[in-house]
């Protein structure tokens, strides 16, 4: 399944009003790129990670989602110290791995490692449709919206299409080896899916235009602001405020 | 009754390209409280007539004329599609809303009726197809039969006065094609069922019409 839930426990975070969550993930998505102190940003991750943990979400499902992540963060941790001058740790002829490069690396793991949590934490366990109609009522751009929600809609029908021009394949001993004929009928078979996706885009417009599509999705969930949404943003804003303070002292 | 037909085709051409004619002097017309089958070989342009019936399409040559007007203009076929509902042979391509309640309620919407007013078409509708269970669920976990009937449901929500069904019944097990024909029956609305089901427009039908090759 593309479309994979992390399966977490109803909890606070859950009751609160979709449109706060979807505004407070954003703060807290962009306060990390304002820490620099190491101390700080490692105490921000650590709140991150508390957070998601006590959603008590599936642990492979996190896994999974911060390994993406990750991978991309270990090539920086790899590559990135060779280029930047300083103090050498290792030293390879020419090319030296500086200390200062390791602790640009370091911050760039860390601020990345606790954007990707805290979004986790408040988005991650948001319906996608919910966070729609949340992202409506924000007034973001509609044509975003649209795309996002035939997003949720279609890719599991992808997905089984793709399954299915697989199985195709598979029936016809098709095994993928390093070769041109994989090359080609691997081409193939992307180049048939984007045809059927256009195709289905096709017959999804003209089944929207029967029934009258005039250019946006009516809502019909009524979101409230309630006191704990008052207490949430408070004590936010008092964590951030704190470990911002705590970073320029 | 001549003029009381509720859709009427006169003299229809219709070809993809230049090449691949489908349609070509066609006739076709629908009388009050009929349910008009309609077959024919693969190919030979039974979704081509109902999309030129909702204007999705443009036929070369023809008068299209729909609860007694001609229609020609987008802006006629606008209102077309207010009054005449149309069940894809996909029910995929039909149902677009994450949710079974959501699609339901997208049409009523652009009807323009209001919040409550939406909300109980809605709850009448899948209590009349007996789907109410299945408001609140993901549609693309709905087996293929259910999809198909919620499908309906998304059209029957916007009381149309006519019905356009495509293939109603490929990929349905006998179940689910039997409550099809219990429900299509029990409707008061006119309508063509295009099918290749014998046995299933033998009995939805009180006419049937087989299209040829043009």
């Amino acid at each position: 399944m593309i479309l994979e839930t992390l399966g977490h426990r109803f909890s606070v975070v859950d009751r609160l009003d979709p449109r706060v969550r979807t505004v407070c993930a954003i703060c807290a998505a962009l306060f990390p790129l304002f820490l620099s102190d190491l101390r700080v940003l490692v105490v921000t991750l650590a709140l991150a990670l508390a957070l998601v943990l006590y959603e008590r979400p599936n642990l492979r499902a996190l896994g999974k989602r911060l390994l993406a992540v990750n991978v991309f963060m270990l090539t920086l941790l790899l590559l990135l110290p060779w280029s930047v001058p300083g103090e050498a740790l290792i030293t390879l002829g020419r090319f030296a791995y500086s200390r200062e490069g390791l602790m640009q690396a370091l911050v760039i793991l860390l601020k990345g490692n606790a954007i990707v949590l805290s979004i986790i934490a408040l988005l991650g366990t948001l319906e996608p449709v919910r966070f729609a109609h949340a992202l409506e009522r924000l007034k973001a751009p509609s044509k975003l919206i649209l795309l996002y929600l035939f997003t949720v809609r279609y890719i599991a029908v992808l997905e089984e299409e793709y399954r299915q021009l697989r199985r195709a394949m598979a029936i016809r001993a098709f095994s993928p080896r390093l070769d041109l004929h994989t090359l080609r009928s691997t081409g193939y078979l992307v180049g048939m899916l984007l045809v059927r996706a256009l195709d289905r885009s096709e017959r999804v417009q003209k089944a929207m235009k029967c029934r009258g599509f005039a250019g946006r999705f009516h809502t019909h969930e009524h979101f409230r602001v309630a006191r704990l949404d008052g207490v949430f943003v408070v004590v936010l804003a008092a964590v951030l405020g704190s470990l911002l303070v705590a970073n320029f002292a | 009754m001549k003029n009381g037909a509720l859709l009427r085709l006169t003299d229809l051409c219709f070809a993809y390209g230049d090449e691949h004619r489908v349609l070509e002097g066609m006739s076709l017309s629908l009388e009050p409280g009929e349910r008009l089958g309609l077959t024919g070989p693969n190919g030979c342009g039974k979704t081509t007539l109902l999309q030129v019936l909702m204007g999705l399409v443009t036929p070369q040559e023809g008068r299209v004329e729909v609860l007694g007007r001609v229609r020609a203009s987008e802006a006629d076929f606008k209102e077309v599609r207010r009054d005449v509902g149309l069940l894809f042979q996909d029910s995929d391509d039909q149902l677009f809303c994450p949710t079974v309640h959501e699609d339901v309620a997208f049409g009523p919407f652009n009807l323009g009726l209001s919040h409550a007013e939406v909300h109980k078409v809605v709850n009448e509708t899948l209590d009349m197809l007996g789907l109410s269970e299945f408001e609140k669920r993901i549609t693309y976990q709905l087996s293929h039969g259910q999809r198909r009937l919620v499908a309906l449901a998304t059209i029957l929500a916007m009381k149309p006065k006519v019905l356009l069904l495509d293939e109603p019944t490929t990929g349905l097990d006998e179940v689910h094609e039997a409550r099809l024909l219990e429900i299509l029956l029990g409707l008061p609305q006119e309508m063509i069922v295009v099918s290749h089901n014998a046995h299933f427009l033998e009995k939805v039908s009180t006419r049937i019409v087989t299209l040829g090759y043009s």
